[in-house]
């Protein structure tokens, strides 16, 4: 099947405008009839089902969390990107637009960029309409501050739980039409698989993890907003229950998946600590505000630190290498996210991590606090000079700015950020790819949708720093609900879709037997054994930097993983009662299938790109080469085994936006 | 605004009302009471007016009794409730960590009182109503003093009162705030009040037991 | 360290649960509270015993999933963090260590550690929204100035995680902290203003039917709150009520 984007005609500006002008709508009598189901409740799935709601649809929504509140969403913390221009500092669609593109690196659809661009000022007046409370200044207007890879502030937060505000307002809107009957919530259900009838998809098979009762569900349309893999690490910033599903499921029933290959790797997260660990601790990038980035320049003071003997405080300034700034004058601290990591990386390789395993690099917030206590003892007329003064005013305002982070960290890992510079490493953090959809968030298959981090569409090769709160909540409250009417006005004489036809049997039969088969399979070892090999192979040799020969080592190990884990597998406990071993597995069987696929996607693209790095494919400094050639999405067709997958590209076209070397220095 | 009893909130601002009255209530005894220290005429003065004046015998007393009943009755009746709201009782609980003693124990602080005030009333306030209603007696507008001095001889009724007043003091400790919050006064007079309350609640009981010892002793 | 752990195993919502002890050993004072059960998890599985259930998903401390009583208090004695930001190091070698569910009636048990919290979902169903339509047609985001300690004081109240440890801790197994947080941003903002009557009015009846018991402001809640939910939210959503209530 060949790639259909559904682009609209005309300017891009006016696409949006234009498509929405010309597309099928249902009249609100017809919606009644017409049921769409939603899985996954975080930004996307649960603005979503709200909209959709309110438009009239029935709506069913079903998250595997306790509450559709607890959605993984909840944990972003730095903010979210609109170009409001509230700053007055040259912000605009345009340049959102822009910066958007150019900081994925040229890998994205300028349409739908554009359009995400344009919808975002939108977002910030509806969450605030629905009470959602960001932050603001001493003239009760909106406050913003500014992210990385952008020369604006544009960012509208709430402290550092940003996407937990928003979330909640979703999950209001969302609360507001459950009260009124209007979206019926499933918690506590995981979708198993997608049911595709006569090539549309019309339903979902459904697991009650309270009480293992296997359900069937039909609908006129199903939507995925069900996030992003990034667990296929296994060590990760996501929660533990995020998992690729549904997404895998849907891929298996037609949906093609985009770009597995690309990751975002998050520069500043709490470093491992040792074996036991079962997730990474993002520190916001917002920190990077105002923090500095280094590590020493000379080796004998990286041993002396990691030997305990010297202390980072007592580094000289001189001794320290600020590599970001050494490296992007223009955009110091602030470069985008994949550029500080494999920095960060670049640095440790090269043997100047700071902790005993070698993997840290500092985060260091004294010249920020000193700058602000001089500022607040200037502002109150007290003594600038007076060091210990300074220092006590400077750590007030970074204690109000970044209280709750710094918080989190001294009880992770036991230190005092306010006195000693923060370690940090790069761990990963979201996945630019995803399902493939096309202007509509349409999947290859028809009346399947995926919105938010589950699809492919918006950050091309690399996600700028509060980006996935607007994309999820655009496509959630702006876009989806208006293009999924254009699918829908085809089905007001459907009916109510049957659940005992032979494709949900089939469907059911499936589920049953895997579940069947974990249960009885008699194995050795536990779900997580093989979760965190399979995270090891994915972190060495498909992380950071990728090359050829690891990449297919990778394919082979993960392939022969997967063989091991069907046979050894021990799963305790019964098929019919809470088992959440019996739900990890299922999660990381299609884990065991997206990492070889992912490998497989990263071998084919012979390029550097955004979160992309292959080490074959770099400039002589060492910054990533892009290549004309791989300007398409690699869009794979699932035909049984991942190594038989079949790719299907999409070219971009930039007619709006010059493509040229991303540089940031 | 009907039916505001059925609601946990309206239970507890009643119950806060039942109890800012009875503090205020408690204030004026005790101002009566202590002039009995300095002031032999005095006291039986206010002791006169109070048992004679129509309004505080026909309107104030019964409003009185009433808000004691309804104080008592309510806090039975949302202690019981509260324990039903947690069928399952915990195997190791550390309600010390996180709250007073005092306010995880108002229903025995408050039990103990009121067994006081069964005391109390039979001693005292059976007494009055005998006189005055039940078996007139010629008025006597110097006898209260006696009778009060004469009350506190026995070390028995001494030893009572002050061990009441203990739990009075451990009572008002957590429900003169407590009363404010419930009423929905929470903001920056907040900490002033808990000094108040400080004073409050362990002033007044042990003004109470000052006068009891002082007569006990002095006589 | 070595340990010694008492955890409640309940089969299912209908089963007679005991505590059950367990011993562990090599915990490092690194590990976070759920990592250490997670390797006990992982020994219980390997020696063919059923794992404990607990609730967890964001592990920092966000998402409000996870839900211990741990040595008689909520999310343990550590303050402001929850359950998965507990880290081993509070507690000593040789420690016996206490791990129940949430106890109240409005939060019956699942299976060992897990409780449904879905009554805190049902009383936001009842009101906790602002009922505007997510068009998109709403005014600019700056038409109405919000002074900044409201603003601050909203987002203090909105941060709370809806974990259920102010019921646990409370010994009336009151909700008055987390509904009251909710009220409480709303009643902040002038978006929520049309609205407030019903609002809380509806959300304290849902409150009550869902069988929490009376809030007698011992103010454990506040103590135990991961989040550091102020009391002063319960005193708003009481004068909110009583508001409510006169307007009739």
């Amino acid at each position: 099947m060949a790639l259909d984007s559904k682009i609209p005609q005309g300017p891009l500006a006016d696409k949006w405008t234009r498509h929405k002008n010309e597309i099928n709508l249902v009249n609100p009598a017809n919606k009644r009839l017409i049921d769409v189901i939603v899985v996954g409740t975080g930004l996307a799935g649960g603005s979503a089902a709200a909209t959709l709601a309110e438009l009239g649809y029935n709506v069913k929504a079903f998250c595997f969390q306790d509450s559709p509140r607890r959605a993984h969403s909840i944990a972003a913390q730095g903010g979210i990107n609109a170009a409001k221009n509230y700053q007055g500092d040259g912000d605009s669609t345009y340049r959102l637009f822009y910066d958007t593109v150019k900081g994925g690196d040229y890998r994205s659809r300028e349409a739908n960029v554009y359009r995400l661009a344009e919808v975002s000022a939108n977002i910030i007046d509806q969450c605030v309409a629905q009470g959602v409370p960001f932050a603001r200044d001493y003239g009760g207007l909106l406050d913003n501050r500014s992210f990385g890879g952008v020369l604006v502030s544009r960012t509208f937060y709430a402290k550092g739980q940003t996407g937990q505000q928003l979330l909640l307002g979703a999950y209001s809107a969302m609360n507001r039409q459950i009260g009124r009957g209007k979206i019926k919530m499933y918690n506590r259900h995981e979708m198993l698989d997608v049911v595709v009838v006569d090539g549309k998809a019309r339903g979902i098979i459904t697991r009650n993890l309270v009480t293992g009762e296997i359900e069937r569900h039909s609908a006129h349309a199903v939507v995925l907003g069900t996030g992003g893999y990034g667990n296929v690490f296994f060590l990760s910033t996501n929660a533990m229950g995020s998992n690729v599903t549904a997404a895998w499921k849907a891929h298996k029933r037609g949906a093609y998946f985009a770009n597995p290959c690309y990751t975002q790797i998050h520069p500043t997260c709490i470093p491992v600590s040792g074996d036991h660990q079962s997730k990474l601790t993002l520190m916001s990038e917002s920190l990077r505000n105002d923090g500095r980035i280094w590590v020493p320049k000379h080796k004998k003071d990286v041993e002396a630190i990691r030997n305990k003997t010297l202390k980072p405080t007592d580094i000289k300034e001189e001794d320290r290498d600020y590599y970001l700034e050494r490296r992007y004058p223009a955009f110091g601290n602030l470069v985008p996210r994949d550029v500080a990591s494999r920095a960060a990386k670049e640095r440790c390789d090269a043997g100047y991590g700071v902790n005993a395993t070698g993997e840290a690099v500092y985060l260091d917030f004294a010249s920020a606090i000193e700058r602000y206590g001089k500022e607040q003892a200037h502002v109150k007329g007290l003594n600038e000079n007076d060091a210990a003064l300074v220092k006590k005013l400077g750590q007030e305002v970074v204690k109000t700015k970044y209280g709750n982070l710094f918080q989190m960290y001294e009880k992770i890992v036991d230190e005092n950020p306010y006195e000693t510079p923060m370690m940090i490493y790069p761990a990963v953090h979201y996945t630019m790819g995803g399902i493939w959809v096309d202007y509509n968030l349409q999947t290859t298959v028809p009346g399947l949708y995926a919105i938010g981090e589950a699809n492919f569409s918006d950050h091309g090769a690399n996600r700028l720093g509060a980006s996935a709160l607007m994309q999820g909540l655009a496509d959630g409250y702006f876009v989806l609900p208006y293009t999924i009417g254009d699918y829908l006005a085809n089905d007001i004489r459907t009916g109510p879709i049957p659940t005992d036809t032979k494709e949900f049997e089939e469907a059911e039969n499936k589920v049953r037997s895997e579940i069947e088969h974990f249960i009885n399979n008699n194995g050795t070892k536990p779900v997580d054994y093989f979760h965190k090999k399979l995270g090891k192979i994915m972190w060495n040799k498909c992380g950071m930097a990728r090359n050829e020969k690891d990449l297919k080592a990778a394919i082979e190990e993960i392939s022969q993983l997967r063989e091991e884990f069907w046979k050894d597998v021990r799963v305790p406990g019964d098929a019919d009662e809470f088992n959440e071993e019996l739900a990890k597995a299922g999660r990381v069987a299609d884990f065991l299938e997206l990492g070889e696929l992912f490998a497989k996607d990263a071998l084919i693209r012979e390029e550097s790109a955004g979160g992309h790095f292959r080490e074959e494919y770099q400039t002589d400094e060492g910054e990533a080469m892009r290549r004309k050639e791989f300007q398409f999405v690699s869009a794979w067709e699932y035909k049984g085994e991942p190594k038989d997958a079949v790719l299907h590209k999409e070219d971009l076209q930039y007619e709006n936006i010059e493509v040229k070397e991303r540089s940031y220095k | 605004m009907s039916g505001i009893l059925n609601s946990s909130i309206g239970r507890k601002f009643a119950m806060a009302l039942s109890a800012l009255f009875l503090m205020v209530f408690l204030l004026q005894h005790f101002a009566i009471n202590i002039l009995s220290v300095f002031s032999e005429n005095a006291f039986n003065e206010a002791s006169h007016f109070m048992g004679t004046f129509w309004a505080v015998q026909f309107i104030l007393q019964p409003i009185l009794i009433l808000g004691i009943i309804f104080h008592f009755t309510m806090g039975i009746i949302l202690e019981i409730q509260n324990r039903k709201a947690r069928k399952v009782s915990y195997a190791k609980n550390n309600g010390s960590a996180n709250s007073s003693w005092m306010s995880r124990n108002m229903i025995w602080t408050g039990l103990i009182i009121e067994g006081f005030l069964v005391v109390h009333m039979a001693n005292i306030w059976w007494h009055e109503m005998m006189v005055k209603y039940i078996d007139p007696q010629p008025v006597d507008a110097t006898r209260y003093y006696e009778e009060l001095v004469e009350h506190f001889q026995s070390p028995v009724i001494v030893g009572i009162y002050v061990v009441a007043f203990v739990f009075l003091a451990l009572h008002l400790m957590h429900g003169f705030n407590s009363a404010f919050q419930s009423i929905g006064a929470n903001n920056k007079y907040t900490k002033a009040l808990k000094g108040i309350s400080k004073v409050y609640s362990i002033g007044i009981p042990a003004g109470f037991v000052f006068i009891a010892l002082y007569h006990h002793f002095a006589h | 360290m070595n340990l010694t752990l008492k955890i409640w195993r309940q089969k299912n919502a209908n089963a007679k649960g005991k505590m059950v002890d367990y011993q562990i050993s090599n915990v490092s004072p690194d590990m976070s509270f759920l990592e250490m059960l997670d390797v006990l998890n992982t020994e219980l599985i390997e020696k063919g015993e059923e794992p404990v259930s607990f609730d967890h998903d964001c592990r920092e401390g966000i998402c409000g999933s996870c839900s211990l009583y741990i040595n008689g208090e909520a999310h343990g004695p550590d303050r402001l963090v929850t359950t998965c930001q507990l880290h081993m190091r509070k507690f000593k070698d040789g420690d016996t260590i206490y791990i129940e569910p949430w106890r109240a009636k409005a939060f019956p048990v699942i299976k060992d550690l897990i409780v449904d919290r879905s009554a805190f979902d049902r009383v936001q169903h009842a009101g906790g929204f602002i009922s505007v339509n997510t068009s998109g047609n709403t005014q600019d985001a700056n038409a109405i100035p919000i002074e900044k300690a409201n603003a601050d004081k909203a987002f203090d109240a909105a941060t709370c995680i809806g974990c259920g440890a102010c019921v646990a801790s409370c010994k009336n197994s009151s909700a008055m902290l987390f509904v009251s947080a909710k009220v409480s941003q709303f009643a902040l903002l002038p978006q929520g203003q049309v609205e407030a009557t019903d609002r809380v009015m509806n959300m304290v009846n849902q409150m009550d039917a869902e069988g929490f018991g009376n809030c007698t402001n011992t103010g454990a809640c506040e103590v135990e709150c991961p989040k550091g939910i102020s009391l002063e939210n319960i005193a708003r959503m009481n004068r909110e009520y009583l508001k409510a209530s006169f307007k009739g």
